[in-house]
């Protein structure tokens, strides 16, 4: 996999990084000046209360942001050492090496095995699909369940079995890095839990980043966290990151503490 | 009955003074609206319903029914005329038209070429000559049938006096005639038909492209406020005005291309741009709002979860337009469709603005005919002075109906199948 002309493809030392970057939707703040460096292969999760504007700096990474017609974002996301941001990238190339899981199962109004297969036929995917979308469900703990019913909708199956399948579809384009919005959070207990162990397997190929408003959560999976808090006006800013054990145990910031004790938020 | 799941029902509960004891009062007024709504509906099914019956008033009766020469007469050897063999048919013919008619029979089709079946109703027609004298609506019949066929009896004497469904296999594959009785509505079945092809061809695409442009592409400026505003707008615009648009655009300015002249077709008939290709781009311009509108409800209907997902595979607009817009959006867009192409069908005033003809015998033979269309020759009928062109005008609004079922129930299976084919 050399693409030495590709503007995504020289190595940094982070898998991501967030320089001084700010979100906005329309003139509206939502997120101001985060610096952040996240850890290839590992799992970081952000959290934060209500509102702090985590899913939009989730979003930020992989440029989903711009989705919404009015939001633009200024500073820097470093990508293999190249902004995101830059004009000459391209949002599409983006979006397929930083996949995204969505808090509600989304699966496609399509059969199981079209779900993971379509994202890599689109991409232009030229080995065997078959094997593709096995190895895929297979990576997402799924393909004992699914394996017979290949062909039934992706809506035949639980919410905790659509989930990962949405993951089975994103890592079918095989991405470096995968942005998870509250994953787990419409999920009972159970599925959450399937979510979570799949989660630390996929982080030894993957970069993980997980937003979620469960502190248990954050504290169960993840190997780095960043708290996030909102100003007088609304905007979110980072205010601590840094391994999890230490945030949690240790936190530096008084207001990282006040959240993490069950304080405010 | 009274009270039920109320404090004057099973449930005794201690009086709460900071409620009103109103539930009685509210399930009145539920009761009260419910049969204004009931009314409503029924009101609506009953003008339907006398409608329908209005039109089968006409569609069907009693004709009195005088022939110019009685078959009996022309009986020969005691074999009844029905019972005659061709060369027999064509004898009778010989004798009782007059030479420069049969020589006409002769050079469209040869006498002796022709099918039995197609001399014995040239010599009805011709010979025999029967004539409606007297027609009875259904409902009379039904009500005074013994009073009908008294004073039929009594007015046509000679007539033979019997039950008449003016909607029959003959009349919807004959050509347009002056004659009632012979007069079928095959110019104009296919003239709607070639219509609302081109109506279709041309509005349905562009207003599905209109559409995905309008709610995937255009960005929320002050021109594309203006421009949906207008769409709006112009889905209210009487029909008659499109059709002097029609008139202005498509017979005057663009006569050339309408009519053909353009792709080396001349044909000296075709009314300058009164062509089937006009009146079905009329039609389109007409039923292209409605189509924009309701294909922009069915793509802002798909869930905004699957092009997120979709975007979020590395999909770009267009494949993420293709795959999972507008397939989902495809039923709604084709309800708006069914909808839409049952308000062309039925549409005369811009018709009869654009030029269609009122008198055609000749089959449509493409876009550039000169062309009639169903609802025109309805209403062409029904200014007609004699009673018979009123009950073949209520045959032909039943073709009307049936042609508009047949098309909505093929579309309506379209759209079935479309869903089905989704995994939802």
């Amino acid at each position: 996999m050399t693409h030495s002309a590709n503007p995504l493809s020289s190595n940094g030392k982070y898998a991501i990084e967030a320089r001084d970057l700010s979100v906005y939707y329309s003139d509206f703040r939502a997120v101001k000046g985060v610096n952040l460096q996240i850890e290839r292969q590992k799992i970081s999760a952000i959290i934060g209360p209500s509102g702090c504007g985590k899913s939009t700096m989730l979003r930020a990474f992989n440029r989903m942001n711009e989705l919404v017609p009015t939001a633009w974002a200024e500073g820097e996301v470093l990508f293999h050492g190249h902004n995101v941001y830059d004009p000459e990238v391209d949002p599409v190339q983006v979006r397929r090496l930083i996949g995204m899981v969505f808090q509600k199962p989304n699966p496609f109004p399509k059969s199981i095995y079209e779900n993971v297969a379509w994202g890599a036929r689109i991409n232009g995917y030229k080995g065997s699909m078959d094997e593709l979308v096995e190895r895929s469900l297979r990576q997402a703990a799924l393909w004992e369940e699914v394996k017979d019913k290949l062909d039934q909708s992706g809506y035949s199956l639980s919410g905790g079995q659509q989930q990962r399948l949405c993951i089975a579809r994103t890592i079918a384009v095989r991405p470096e890095i995968i942005l998870m919005d509250e994953p787990a959070s419409a999920l009972d207990p159970i599925a959450t839990l399937k979510i979570e162990d799949l989660m630390r397997q996929l982080a030894e190929d993957y970069t993980i980043i997980v937003v979620t408003h469960n502190m248990q959560q954050a504290a169960r999976v993840s190997d780095y966290t960043a708290f996030f808090n909102m100003d007088e006006d609304r905007a979110g800013y980072l205010v601590e990151h840094g391994p999890t054990n230490e945030l949690f145990t240790k936190p530096k910031d008084p207001r990282t503490e006040d959240y993490i004790t069950g304080r405010f938020g | 009955m009274a009270g039920r799941n109320s404090a004057h029902g099973l449930l005794v509960t201690s009086p709460d003074e900071d409620f009103a004891d109103n539930l009685p009062g509210r399930h009145r007024t539920a009761k009260a609206w419910q049969i204004v709504l009931q009314a409503s509906t029924v009101i609506g099914i009953v003008v339907l319903m006398a409608l329908l019956l209005n039109i089968m008033d006409g569609a069907f009766g009693y004709a009195a029914v005088q022939n110019k020469v009685a078959p009996e007469t022309l009986a020969v050897d005691g074999i009844a005329l029905e019972d005659l063999p061709k060369e027999q048919l064509i004898e009778i013919l010989q004798a009782n038209v007059s030479a420069g008619l049969f020589r006409r029979f002769e050079s469209e089709k040869p006498l002796a070429e022709r099918s039995r079946e197609e001399v014995y109703d040239l010599v009805v027609e011709r010979v025999v000559e029967p004539e409606v004298v007297g027609t009875w609506p259904l409902f009379e019949l039904l009500l005074h049938r013994a009073d009908v066929l008294a004073e039929a009896a009594e007015a046509f004497p000679g007539a033979e006096v019997r039950f008449t469904s003016w909607i029959n296999p003959q009349f919807a594959v004959s050509p347009q005639s002056a004659n009632p009785e012979q007069a079928g509505v095959r110019t104009a079945i296919l003239g709607s038909l070639w219509t609302i092809a081109i109506t279709i061809g041309f509005a349905f695409p562009l207003g599905v492209g209109a559409a995905i442009y309008l709610e995937e592409y255009a960005t929320d400026n002050r021109l594309n406020r203006i421009i949906q505003t207008n769409i709006n707008n112009l889905a209210g615009v009487p029909s008659i005005i499109y059709g002097m648009l029609g008139l202005a655009v498509f017979v005057r300015l663009l006569g050339s291309l309408t009519s053909g002249q353009v792709f080396g077709l001349v044909d000296p008939t075709t009314a300058n741009g009164r062509t089937i290709l006009s009146a079905g781009l009329t039609l389109g311009l007409l039923i292209l709002p409605l189509l924009i509108i309701n294909a922009q409800e069915a793509i802002k209907a798909v869930p905004g979860s699957l092009r997120q997902a979709s975007f979020g595979l590395g999909a770009t607009r267009w494949q993420t337009i293709w795959h999972h817009v507008l397939p989902n959006a495809m039923p709604g867009i084709l309800t708006g469709t069914i909808l839409a192409m049952s308000r062309a069908i039925g549409e005369t005033a811009p018709l009869v603005v654009v030029g269609a003809s009122t008198f055609i015998t000749v089959d449509p033979s493409g876009p550039f005919s000169k062309f009639t269309t169903l609802p025109i020759q309805i209403y062409q009928w029904t200014a007609r002075p004699q009673d018979e062109f009123r009950n073949i005008a209520a045959a032909a609004i039943l073709v009307l109906l049936a042609l508009l079922l047949t098309l909505n129930a093929t579309a309506v299976l379209l759209r079935n199948r479309y869903s089905r084919r989704r995994y939802s």
